[in-house]
């Protein structure tokens, strides 16, 4: 009886420490992937806080330009829709492509972001990591995208592509890039949204 | 050099032009269509705005390869279109006009404005309107303009 106790004992303590240790594996791969992902983020929003996109996710009525972010020349406004008013529409200077030889950049159905996917203040300063990774991720804010929509967007929207053609300014000279190339910036994504796209901490 | 055939004004036009070339040029050195002005050449101004595809355009800065087929209509035609014409009526009886140099590009504004917005309010004008820029300082008179096109419109 005491011979099948002790080997009661052994079998369950056994078990009972492979169960541990799996659960400490499985939480020490959550914590890397986590970090991983993170670290993923970062780069992700150095792309998207760059002049080429956060130019369009204003908060204020205006669209922004320049590597500078002032304000659109012209009195350009948002309008009800992102996309101007009559008589003064994006697409009123901005072509299905870039024009290089006036200096107006384009592509397909130029618009401004919406002002729910606005990554700046009122003041126009780029908000926090952990703010615009809240908006990105909350599909009553981003147009309903879930995490693989999310990759789809950054792989193969046509304004988010142009970031990576941005033409030439008026003089001739090349628009400034992002921070990465877009296939970086595609894997970037991919790693933060396997990992669960995760957020940074703080407001 | 490329061949381009345009619809401008409701007829097919060829150019034999370097595709760069902005449509305002097109227009008016090609086409001989003077209506439409060169004002600062980096759409600032609106001096040079047509419609193509029915939007109003800034056609200095629009490369004559990047129209397509979407119809152009400049000044010389926007009197054909009712909206145009109730624009041209309220311009001539408000006296709205001092300069003029502007006013083809005011004109075609306020038509894409009043084909979108039947009633415009003052803000919509001074958005709509806000890209038009007139040195001689007729915009109290371009806002009584389109008002009373509006109205004649119903």
């Amino acid at each position: 009886m005491l011979k099948r106790t002790c080997a009661l004992f052994v079998v369950v303590t056994f078990v009972a420490i492979c169960v541990s240790l799996s659960i400490t594996e499985a939480a020490k791969s959550r914590r890397e992937n986590q970090a991983a992902g993170l670290a993923a983020w970062d780069k992700v929003y150095s792309v998207l806080t760059s002049p080429r996109c956060i130019n369009c996710h204003t908060a204020t009525n205006y669209p922004q330009q320049g590597d500078d972010r002032h304000r659109h020349f012209a009195n350009v406004i948002r309008g009800p829709e992102g996309k101007g008013v009559a008589g003064l529409n994006c697409v009123s200077c901005h072509q299905e492509r870039n024009a290089d030889s006036t200096g107006v950049p384009g592509g397909h159905n130029w618009h401004l972001a919406p002002l729910s996917m606005q990554w700046q203040d009122l003041n126009d300063r780029p908000l926090s990591s952990s703010a615009i990774c809240r908006a990105i991720t909350d599909r009553s804010r981003n147009n309903n995208m879930d995490s693989a929509a999310l990759l789809k967007h950054h792989t193969e929207e046509q304004l988010v592509l142009w970031a990576w053609n941005p033409g030439r300014h008026p003089d001739g000279s090349l628009r400034t890039l992002p921070p990465m190339s877009h296939e970086e910036f595609v894997t970037a994504t991919r790693t933060w949204v396997e990992a669960g796209t995760p957020c940074p901490k703080g407001r | 050099m490329a061949t381009f055939r345009l619809n401008v004004n409701g007829s097919q036009k060829t150019v034999d032009v370097d595709p760069s070339t902005p449509l305002l040029w097109v227009l008016r050195e090609e086409l001989k269509l003077t209506g439409t002005k060169y004002g600062c050449g980096i759409s600032a101004c609106g001096a040079c705005t047509v419609h193509v595809g029915g939007i109003a355009t800034r056609s200095c800065v629009v490369p004559v390869e990047l129209v397509g087929e979407r119809p152009i209509v400049t000044i010389e035609a926007i009197g054909n279109d009712p909206v145009g014409r109730a624009v041209q009526n309220a311009w001539i009886e408000k006296d709205v006009v001092q300069c003029g140099y502007c006013q083809s590009g005011q004109i075609m504004s306020a038509v894409a404005l009043l084909k979108d917005t039947k009633k415009p309010t003052d803000k919509n004008i001074e958005e709509s309107m806000g890209g038009n820029l007139c040195r001689c300082a007729t915009y109290v008179r371009i806002r009584e303009a389109i008002k009373r096109a509006s109205q004649q419109l119903g």
